[in-house]
């Protein structure tokens, strides 16, 4: 339904022959996309975000350019300094510039939050929550069961558990990897520990989606154009791809949303706890983690005062945002 | 009614099924993780004789199902959760109650000033829709949301403790101000009651508010477009009656649930404020004993957490079918 109506807008588009006429039909996305920009706070919110996002996916390139140092780079020499034109954000105890320090965070944060995201939110969640709903049955039974399993456990404590207990487990297969394919430095680079930290996230992250999917398809599946859609013959394929996941892309949109913010803070919670990203790699719950001493927060605040402040504008912003969307899909909150 | 017997009883046939499935789990990751209790409770002190005579006494030798069954069956028959690693001589039971115990007393608190503050900010902003007052009432309390108490509370220490020197830096009183007597020894000291527990009461309860006010502010919302209300005003009912005999008694009914995402809100929080602060309760003993690979003790804190998160989201089922007759629970899950 979507597309057809995207056509003709597009069709009535300036250059065509009716150039002049008012285009009065947008696409429902298109109508989020309106509604959302009228909301002030929110695009603050999700320009920070996608400012925090675009740093952070880039600090190897600005490690590059010069212009970020690496985040291991030290220089004893101007150790625990306040911010200065050199360092605007101060350096840390060993001298490395705080600046890059929480750019390189930020990319860890992007690295979970993204992975995350795919496997817990998109695979595990959209697709138990479609298979549930529309297949229905045992396979129905079975994976809101184990769903009610997770969802009924204190998540903080298994995530801290699981972290703290597979960390070895996680590493030595890497190693063996490593050794079986040739390719070095999978251990070196951190990746055991942000697949166990994303792995463990997105075990406990898919129930809540999958359920709320679950529950649309289960109305969806009764409506009349689905019927329509099976009686011409549609593949069961072609009517999950077509018909039910258009349907509930802007609940996808919604609930992934709404737990950005949570998945960010795991994180950087598992990170501060000791049991999340080791270093040197850096992590935001790193960084405060080093800084929260009451005697280091009285003579260096900068070390807390600069990434606390990017966490909580980041966690404010995936509020916000999540607020907004769930206002401009669901108008009937309002 | 019937249904709603069928989904309850089912519901509490799976609290077993469940419980067994984490404590397996936690009793395995536990025993399989890196480090060796034995070895951490010796310290510095080397001797292999004495190491294997610890083992063969506490079980450590025997097949995993064996020691799972021994420690499972202590736990349901006497209550009995082993000894700890780290304290030697003390049972887990005489560790742990204690500390939660401690925990409660601050979590009662927290939970009273969320409840407290966050219903009336709630109702202050439905009675204001529409006007700038709405969205900047619930705004400030979710930018007190954003904050992670990880850097909250440094601050809150420097600035009150260190700086203005009129908070103590440590969550928990030396000497016991407040005692109760006939408590069983250990229990009998009221820490909550002191200024000590300022800073931690703050940094648990600070957070919540928006979400409280975020539901209460919804709940209401709804219910003022109802046509009783409308009713109500047109034959002339005081606005001050219409708010309490008609709106604010249909729309708190369905707050009853977010007390459950309250509670496990205020544990999770927990771990870092009692670790930031210094309360010596079940939070801080959880962080230490993760670190100490100390099975028994996390064992016991997963179980009875488990237990009480389950029971609970149980419980809320049960007490929203008695207050709210209309819900169907067998369609919960639409």
């Amino acid at each position: 339904m979507a597309r057809e109506i995207t056509n003709v807008a597009t069709e009535i588009g300036p250059g065509s022959e009716y150039a002049d006429v008012e285009v009065s039909s947008v696409s429902p996305l298109g109508l989020a996309w309106r509604r959302l920009l009228k909301k002030k706070i929110a695009m603050i919110g999700l320009v920070y975000i996608l400012i925090f996002y675009a740093l952070g996916s880039s600090a190897p390139l600005l490690t590059e350019a010069g212009i970020i140092n690496h985040y291991r780079e030290q220089d004893l020499e101007v150790s625990q300094q306040g911010p200065s034109p050199e360092h605007p954000f101060g350096t840390d105890v060993l001298g490395r510039d705080l600046l890059s320090r929480c750019i390189w965070a930020a990319q860890t944060t992007v690295i979970v939050t993204v992975a995350t995201l795919l496997t817990g939110g998109l695979i595990m969640g959209v697709s138990f929550g479609l298979l549930s709903g529309y297949v229905g049955g045992w396979v129905d039974t079975a994976i809101m069961r184990i769903g009610d399993a997770f969802a009924s456990l204190p998540t903080i404590l298994m995530l801290i558990l699981i972290n703290a207990t597979l960390k070895e487990q996680v590493r030595d297969a890497a190693r063996s990897v490593e050794d079986f394919t040739g390719i070095g430095g999978i251990v070196a680079s951190g990746a055991p520990d942000y697949f166990l930290v994303f792995g463990a996230l997105s075990i406990f992250g898919w129930v809540g989606i999958a359920r709320i999917i679950r529950a649309q398809i289960l109305s969806l599946r009764e409506t009349e154009f689905i019927t329509a859609a099976r009686a011409t013959g549609a593949s069961t394929k072609r009517i999950v791809f077509r018909h039910l996941l258009p349907n509930v892309s802007n609940i996808i949109i919604v609930s992934l949303s709404l737990g950005l913010a949570g998945i960010a803070g795991s994180e950087i919670v598992l990170t501060w706890f000791g049991v999340g990203i080791q270093p040197p790699h850096p992590s935001f719950g790193a960084l405060i983690f080093e800084a929260s001493g009451v005697r280091t927060v009285n003579a260096y605040p900068h070390l807390l005062i600069f990434p606390g402040l990017i966490v909580a504008g980041l966690l404010f912003g995936f509020n916000l945002l999540g607020d907004a969307l769930t206002d401009v899909f669901t108008p009937k909150a309002r | 009614m019937d249904s709603t017997f069928n989904y309850l009883a089912r519901r509490l046939l799976w609290v077993p099924a469940i419980l067994f499935f984490v404590t397996f789990v936690a009793f395995a990751l536990a025993r399989f993780g890196p480090g060796d209790p034995v070895r951490v409770a010796a310290g510095n002190f080397r001797d292999p004789e004495a190491f294997e005579r610890i083992r063969e006494e506490r079980g450590l030798d025997d097949p995993i199902h064996i020691q799972y069954y021994t420690y499972m069956k202590g736990v349901v028959t006497r209550l009995d959760f082993g000894d700890t690693f780290r304290y030697r001589d003390f049972s887990v039971n005489e560790v742990l109650f204690p500390a939660m115990w401690r925990s409660m007393q601050y979590n009662t608190v927290a939970l009273a000033i969320t409840v407290g503050v966050g219903i009336p900010l709630g109702i202050f902003a439905a009675r204001r829709q529409g006007t700038w007052m709405d969205p900047a009432s619930i705004s400030s309390f979710l930018v007190l949301q954003s904050i992670p108490a990880l850097v909250m509370v440094p601050f809150a220490l420097l600035f009150f403790s260190l700086k203005l020197g009129i908070l103590p830096a440590s969550g928990w009183p030396r000497d016991c101000n407040v005692v109760v007597p006939g408590l069983p020894p250990g229990y009998e000291c009221i820490g909550v009651i002191s200024t000590e527990a300022i800073i931690p009461v703050l940094a648990l309860s600070l957070p919540g508010i928006a979400i409280w006010g975020r539901f209460t502010r919804a709940f209401t919302v709804d219910v003022m477009k109802e046509d009783y209300v409308r009713t109500a005003r047109s034959k002339g009912l005081s606005e001050y009656q219409v708010m309490k005999r008609h709106v604010l008694r249909n729309a708190l009914l369905p707050l009853s649930t977010v007390i459950a995402f309250s509670l496990i809100g205020l544990i999770e929080g927990s771990f870092f404020v009692e670790t930031l602060t210094g309360v010596p309760g079940a939070g801080r003993l959880t962080f230490e004993s993760i670190g100490g690979r100390d099975y028994d003790m996390i064992m016991a804190v997963v179980i009875i957490g488990s237990t009480l998160y389950l029971l609970t989201s149980v419980a809320i089922d049960i007490l929203y079918t008695i207050i709210d007759p209309r819900i169907r629970i067998g369609a919960r899950n639409n």
